[in-house]
């Protein structure tokens, strides 16, 4: 953790200076006549970003914080284990959006977490990642009007479908 | 006495057949769209703006209000149950709602909620029907100094959220405030931070895919982690003796933050450019100042989840007060309500209270009518809302990742924001392990877009001298009161370290 804590802070300012640098892209002073000008808001605000990153590493060097005053790692096997399945999950389930469309997207992921995660049987697993999509899809594209993706062209004969129940 | 019978002959308006039908409906949808993150007020009344052209303007006007103060009792339940603040209103609710719910007191949750919002908006009812005219020229007194100040003292709130930790709070807020101002500069329109020369970033960075990143993913990976697996389910129990408890427990333990919420919620919904959020924030910041165990907030304290929750109610109700009085909408909902006011042939000004008093009374005893109905629909869903918390950990935990997407993908329909929402979540997760607070960063995104151009409009009027934030009767008694909020930790943590030392020396 204590290592953690100040690569944290060193990215975070980095992260800082770069905004520092976008920012002024834009005046960053007073302009007569016009006020502050745009670049001012987000420059000053990111200095005050940096400013605090400092303190964070001075808090770190002095042993004040609490992550600076432990040798846990930042993450045990278990966490990282967790967060590859997990957060994966969730990245392969957005990547699949463009795909199979928001809907079959929501199966996939809601069969994946339910059966291969959560350890559910098939019949929950499966009655959950086929009527929730087609809830929110009804909810979504039929009450509400919002339309979400519906990926690439193979998914269109389930849409049309769909889509002439609802209008 | 005149207001009486005035107010008399609206409710009675309000309670005519069709009206009380449009009444039930709108509450009912309110809180079905309120309660689904991604979707507030302002969706259901755009949506279902179409629909009114099928009944009587009062009808009409009398249903999309009702929808706005269903969905306002609705922003609480994803709070508590989902972890996700569905609006940026419900923000607040969150800090001790979800807690709650996690100890398995889910219903005491949204019990004090429901109350919490009864009680706000039976407040600013009264306030609104004794006091309007009035209140709506205090409303334009405000400038763009007193709007400011005003964010002055909500960002002082802010620094009381983050712990005890300065720097690491400091941080959170400029970067919900510079993520605030990425996409165009409000004032010249120029591209202002398109990050990594990325298009998406054109459109700006909205409240949502923060809050939806930082709560709905970030918080749902650090339970999963922190509970190494273990969290099957809460259990918590719902009974008619239950609630009747939960009723009496809930005014026992919020009644300080309903009477702050109310009061605050209101006058602060009532400016033009303020709304519901500062006025939710603020009523929990104050309310944590003035409690005897300020400590016990962010862990499941009831006047926590009443005081954002009577606020926000309350100053829904007060940001009609400027729309009705005025013609000025105080949020993006009554600008709404103002353009089907438009469409009608009503004209929103202080001629209408003269020109359309049926209408206007009619619309302001619905304000009673469907504040009752919507205690009263909230309180019968409240039993379905906890048996959706008895599903195990692992059925819940997936469909809070979907609730997540799908509505975020609702609010922004940019798959751009998706991505960015699934990197603020993982992101949120690692700085939370490192004492980060993220509550103030997401606070701060909503507000930062109120306070830039106001401090800029106020800097441009004293051509730079930043001494019109003290020298004016309104905004320099706000800016000095948030100058010593905002330094009092500072001075504390300072005079209790050279207390330590002292007696360490003493010693």
């Amino acid at each position: 953790m204590r290592n953690g804590e100040i690569i944290t802070a060193g990215v975070l300012a980095l992260f800082s200076l770069y905004l520092m640098w976008k920012s002024a892209e834009l005046p960053i002073g007073y302009i007569a006549g016009q006020g502050p000008g745009g670049g001012a808001w987000p420059f000053w605000l990111a200095v005050m970003m940096l400013l605090s990153c400092v303190m964070i590493a001075w808090n770190w060097w002095r042993g004040v914080s609490p992550p600076s005053q432990s040798d846990a790692p930042v993450l045990d096997s278990y966490g990282w284990k967790m967060l590859a399945l997990v957060g994966g999950g969730i990245i392969a389930f957005v990547g699949l959006v463009n795909v199979i469309s928001m809907y079959g997207a929501i199966a996939v992921f809601l069969l994946y977490y339910l059966k291969y995660l959560g350890r559910h049987g098939w019949f929950l697993s499966l009655t959950l990642a086929l009527v929730l999509p087609v809830a929110f899809f009804f909810f979504f594209e039929g009450a509400m009007r919002i339309t979400m993706p519906t990926g690439l062209a193979f998914t269109d004969p389930v849409f049309n479908i769909l889509y002439e129940i609802i209008y | 006495m005149e207001v009486l019978a005035l107010l008399t002959d609206g409710m009675l308006v309000a309670l005519q057949p069709l009206n009380l039908m449009m009444i039930v409906i709108g509450v009912s949808v309110g809180l079905l769209i309120g309660a689904m993150p991604g979707l507030g007020s302002v969706n259901g009344v755009a949506i279902l703006l179409p629909v009114t052209f099928l009944v009587p303007p009062g009808a009409a006007i009398i249903f999309l209000a009702a929808i706005y103060y269903g969905a306002m009792y609705g922003g609480a339940i994803s709070s508590v149950t989902l972890g996700i603040p569905g609006a940026s209103t419900a923000v607040a609710t969150t800090f001790d709602g979800r807690p709650l719910a996690i100890q398995g007191r889910a219903s005491l949750a949204l019990v004090t909620a429901a109350l919490a919002s009864f009680v706000g908006g039976t407040v600013a009812n009264v306030l609104f029907t004794l006091f309007a005219p009035a209140l709506a020229s205090v409303a334009l007194s405000f400038g763009p100094p007193e709007v400011f100040a005003l964010m002055l003292l909500a960002f002082a709130t802010f620094v009381g959220l983050g712990g005890d930790d300065i720097p690491k709070t400091v941080f959170s807020i400029c970067f919900g405030l510079v993520l605030g101002s990425v996409g165009f500069d409000q004032i010249s329109g120029a591209p202002r931070l398109i990050l990594f020369e990325m298009n998406g970033f054109l459109q700006g960075i909205g409240f949502l895919v923060l809050a939806i990143g930082v709560y709905g993913i970030g918080e749902m990976l650090w339970t999963i982690e922190q509970s190494r697996g273990a969290v099957t389910k809460t259990t918590p129990k719902m009974t008619v003796k239950g609630m009747v408890s939960d009723a009496k427990d809930a005014t026992k333990r919020g009644w300080k933050g309903t009477f702050v919420g109310s009061f605050l919620g209101f006058f602060v919904g009532v400016l033009p450019a303020a709304g519901a959020t500062p006025g939710s924030l603020m009523s929990y910041g104050v309310t944590k100042m003035i409690s005897r165990k300020p400590e016990s907030f962010g862990t499941g304290n009831p006047d926590g989840v009443a005081a954002p929750e009577a606020a926000n109610n309350s100053a829904s109700t007060g940001s009609m007060l400027p729309m009705l009085t005025l013609g000025i909408p105080g949020s993006p909902t009554t600008a709404i309500l103002l353009g089907g006011m438009v469409i009608w042939g009503l004209t929103p000004g202080p001629r209408l209270f003269v020109d359309e008093q049926e209408f206007v009374w009619g619309l302001i005893g619905s304000f009673y009518v469907s504040n009752a109905a919507a205690v009263l629909i909230n309180l019968a869903f409240i039993p379905l809302f906890i048996w959706m918390l008895r599903m195990p950990f692992t059925v819940l935990a997936p469909v809070i990742f979907v609730l997540s997407i799908v509505g975020g993908y609702a609010a922004t329909r940019d798959m751009f924001d998706i991505w960015l929402m699934v990197i603020f979540g993982i992101g949120a997760f690692f700085l939370r392990r490192f004492d980060y607070p993220l509550a103030p960063a997401v606070l701060a995104i909503v507000l930062g877009p109120i306070a830039e151009p106001t401090l800029r409009q106020s800097l441009l009027l004293s051509s730079g001298d930043p001494s019109i934030f003290f020298t004016r009767p309104v905004a320099g008694p706000i800016t000095i009161i948030a100058l010593i909020l905002i330094f009092l930790p500072a001075i504390k943590l300072f005079r209790g370290k050279r207390k330590t030392a002292s007696d360490v020396n003493s010693g």
